[in-house]
């Protein structure tokens, strides 16, 4: 068996049990401190709020993950490409496009921008090392951050496509009162497992899919059996790009498009800690988990200790990990001979 | 290779332009400003009317009553960021500028003014934190240089109990209240007063920090609105917190009604990017709101002749207006100044002379061509506050409206709150509060 597919079986049979367990070091908590408040119902709404918000997650992880697995770079700038990516499309909207036009538009633009990073920023540093590759996205992110405010102007934007935001529940003959779901997150639940699901079949399965792995793996070697690095590249960020509109209509949609967008890419790097840098579903299943944890933690343990816990505890929950598979969840295990 | 040329001759022609435009020379005639913006970064869409705000007033003292008795307005902005060190540095770097330094500093941010505190004190430069800050700078004793009108946050928490027991039948008893906060030194302002008052009143007070920038609330509201399920819910909130927690509210079903923001919580930006969740939400605002007051048709004829420097769609709008107010001030401030020490560049130490015998009245409010944007302060050597006011206003979807007049906050039992933490403060810092008697 497929050491991975063998992994997903142990965490699928694993998953309920360590659920299960909390949930009961939860309720015995709450047995002994009458400040702590639980029940099965409100453990179990909590938990898919987590998840739900942990697939948001995944999206912009994702985009890390694309361009690490082709280029063995930390791209920097993905944060600032969905600011980006976000703002260019409420701006065609804002032309007066349908928002499907526009995304069909923006895409087209994050192409462009992806052959302009290939040929000015990648070039000319094929096979330097890739802390300098590293130190080019952070002025990608600098010149992606300002340029996009210039262009597009610095002013809170409204993006609504539609998507319904009504909360709904669910599951009210188990759970006393139902167990409440908010639309819009199970929308970007569904939009972001499609895009994953697609992802991972390209990758897998298409020649250019199997190119890239082979340009992340040595970039020399692969030009030598003739895959094309130029084009590789322009691909890979294409799709990044791509990725990145997604997440910024789906952020954006959620808080608004501003700078603030920017910033999600902070809640990536604990998913690909915790995932894997190069692992699509090591993306996701990340995701899931920092996105549960972290919700958890914040409503049944940060009341005990002040509230505000959920962005470090999402980073410790990445670094407990961390001591215990280095390469992540889903990650490559990395062997070099000395 | 020719390309590349072009590109860095077209670099260096914009850094030594932007260089000329920062060090454009200060005539010896007119009294400097300094203002620390943030035209850029996460906040500016908060930080951009401020900017135009203050801009355009100075620009229409000067234009269409030749500076204050005469004396003309000059001014540099410096790009902060709503960083703190930036704010430090931009405070340094324009703190000597113009015949007689800098007049007045509005850092425009809580964490920059508790930063600048003590170096403008010791600079005698005068920092007007004009619905921010400290609290207890109110208590002019121990905060000389420091002033805090028309309202502090303390009397703000105060103003919005008033308004949510008014609207509860006249008694808060049993009610629950809970406040959603920015975990900063800004955001934990009002605690204190509101634990006080739960007291007083009678209410279950619970209060829920969010982390910065604030985009992730899901967690928070889902404490509040399933498991609390309070009578009402306070904000303060800033940025992008504010229309990420009015989005999560809706989403749990919190009717906006009974949602109540501070006034760094109530601007445009703050709603516009929440859509139709925001429909009903309300703030406290120490300004008013729109374009009806007489100082308007000043403005739009300035900008009519092509000479406003702010981007005419912010004019009207929430903070604009405020930082019309707050220029309003130190100019009424400096005019008082130059009755005592003449119609010349000022020094902040003058200044600060000014400030503390300002008393704006209704009438001087009327003949500014401001009626409805401020209500009345008096300043003194003690009391820094002024006994200002806060309205609580609505959005509609798509405007502000206020919905009530100006309400007062109950200063006897904050006046000595204030007192107590500054002189908490003087001890601290081994400072011997003065006399102002």
């Amino acid at each position: 068996m497929n050491p991975t597919t063998l992994r997903f079986g142990i965490w699928m049979l694993a998953t309920p049990l360590l659920i299960a367990t909390i949930g009961l070091g939860f309720q015995g908590l709450a047995a002994v401190n009458s400040a702590m408040f639980f029940t099965w119902g409100y453990f179990v709404e909590v938990l898919i709020a987590g998840l739900l918000q942990g697939v948001l997650y995944s999206l912009v992880a994702l985009g890390f993950v694309l361009i690490f697995k082709a280029s063995g770079v930390f791209n920097f700038a993905q944060g600032s490409m969905v600011l980006f990516a976000a703002l260019t499309l409420v701006g065609f909207i804002e032309m007066g496009l349908h928002w499907t036009l526009a995304f069909v538009v923006t895409a087209g633009v994050m192409v462009l921008l992806a052959m302009v990073i290939e040929k000015v920023v990648l070039r000319p540093l094929v096979n330097q090392p890739h802390i300098i590759l590293f130190m080019a996205t952070i002025g990608i992110f600098y010149f992606l951050d300002g340029f996009g405010q210039t262009l597009w102007g610095s002013d809170v934007k409204l993006l609504d496509i539609g998507i319904p935001k009504d909360p709904r529940f669910i599951l009210e003959g188990i759970f006393e009162g139902g167990i409440l779901v908010n639309s819009f997150d199970l929308v970007a639940a569904l939009v972001g497992a499609a895009l994953v699901a697609v992802l991972a079949l390209f990758f897998q399965y298409t020649r250019v899919g199997r190119a890239l792995r082979a340009v992340a793996d040595d970039h020399q070697a692969a030009l030598s059996v003739g895959i094309p690095l130029k084009t590789i590249w322009v691909i890979v960020w294409s799709v990044a790009g791509i990725v990145a509109l997604v997440a910024g209509i789906m952020w954006g949609s959620k808080a608004g498009v501003q700078f603030s967008l920017a910033l999600i890419a902070f809640k990536a790097l604990p998913v690909l800690i915790l995932g894997g840098f190069t692992s699509i579903p090591g993306a996701i299943v990340g995701g899931l988990i920092i996105g549960a944890g972290e919700q958890v933690a914040e409503v049944f343990v940060g009341p005990l200790v002040g509230g505000a816990i959920q962005d470090w505890f999402a980073y410790m929950l990445a670094l407990v990990f961390l001591l215990f598979r280095p390469q992540g969840l889903f990650g490559e295990r990395i062997i070099e001979r000395i | 290779m020719m390309f590349r040329k072009l590109g860095l001759a077209a670099v260096a022609a914009a850094t030594l332009a932007g260089s000329v435009a920062a060090t454009a020379p200060v005539a010896a005639q007119e009294q400097f400003v300094p203002l620390l913006v943030y035209r850029t970064g996460p906040y500016a869409p908060n930080g951009i009317p401020l900017a135009d705000g203050f801009n355009d007033y100075m620009q229409l003292v000067n234009l269409r009553d030749g500076g204050i008795d005469g004396m003309k307005y000059a001014w540099e902005e410096c790009e902060t960021q709503y960083n703190n060190d930036r704010g430090v540095e931009c405070y340094e770097r324009l703190k000597g500028k113009g015949a007689t330094g800098a007049s007045i500093v509005n850092p425009y941010s809580t964490g920059i003014t508790y930063a600048l505190i003590e170096r403008a004190t010791n600079d005698k430069v005068p920092v007007l934190s004009m619905g921010y800050g400290r609290a207890d700078a109110s208590d002019g004793t121990v905060f000389p240089y420091v002033f805090t009108m028309p309202i502090t946050y303390w009397a703000g928490a105060d103003v919005m109990v008033q308004y949510a027991k008014k609207e509860s039948g006249g008694s808060l008893e049993g009610k629950k209240i809970a406040l959603v906060y920015h975990d900063s030194a800004y955001g934990k302002e009002p605690i204190a007063t509101l634990e006080r008052l739960s007291k007083e009143e009678g209410f279950q007070f619970s209060s829920y920090p969010v982390a910065h920038p604030g985009l992730e609330q899901k967690a928070t509201w889902l404490q509040i609105g399933r498991q609390l399920r309070p009578d009402w819910v306070f904000m303060w909130g800033w940025g992008v917190m504010n229309s990420t927690a009015i989005k999560e509210a809706a989403s749990v079903g919190f009717p906006m009604e009974k949602f109540i923001g501070i006034w760094w919580s109530g601007a445009e930006a703050d709603v516009t990017p929440a859509g139709d969740s925001a429909k009903g939400y309300k703030s406290l605002n120490i300004t008013g709101v729109g374009t009806e007051a007489p100082i308007f048709r000043d403005i739009e004829k300035m900008h009519a002749d092509g000479k406003g420097l702010a981007d005419k769609a912010n004019i009207g709008t929430v903070l604009y207006n405020r930082a019309l107010v707050n220029a309003f001030y130190y100019t009424e401030a400096i005019r008082v100044a130059q009755g005592e020490f003449g119609t010349k560049p000022l020094t902040g130490e003058q200044i600060q002379w000014g400030f503390e015998r300002l008393d704006v009245t209704q009438e001087m409010i009327d003949n500014a061509g401001m009626t409805g944007l401020l209500s009345p302060v008096k300043i003194t050597c003690a009391d820094h506050e002024g006994g200002g006011s806060a309205v609580v206003q609505q959005w509609d979807g798509s405007k502000w409206s206020a919905i009530t007049d100006f309400i007062a906050p109950r200063r006897d039992a904050l006046r000595p709150a204030y007192e107590e933490s500054a002189a908490q403060y003087a001890k601290e810092k081994g400072l011997t509060p003065r006399s102002c008697n």
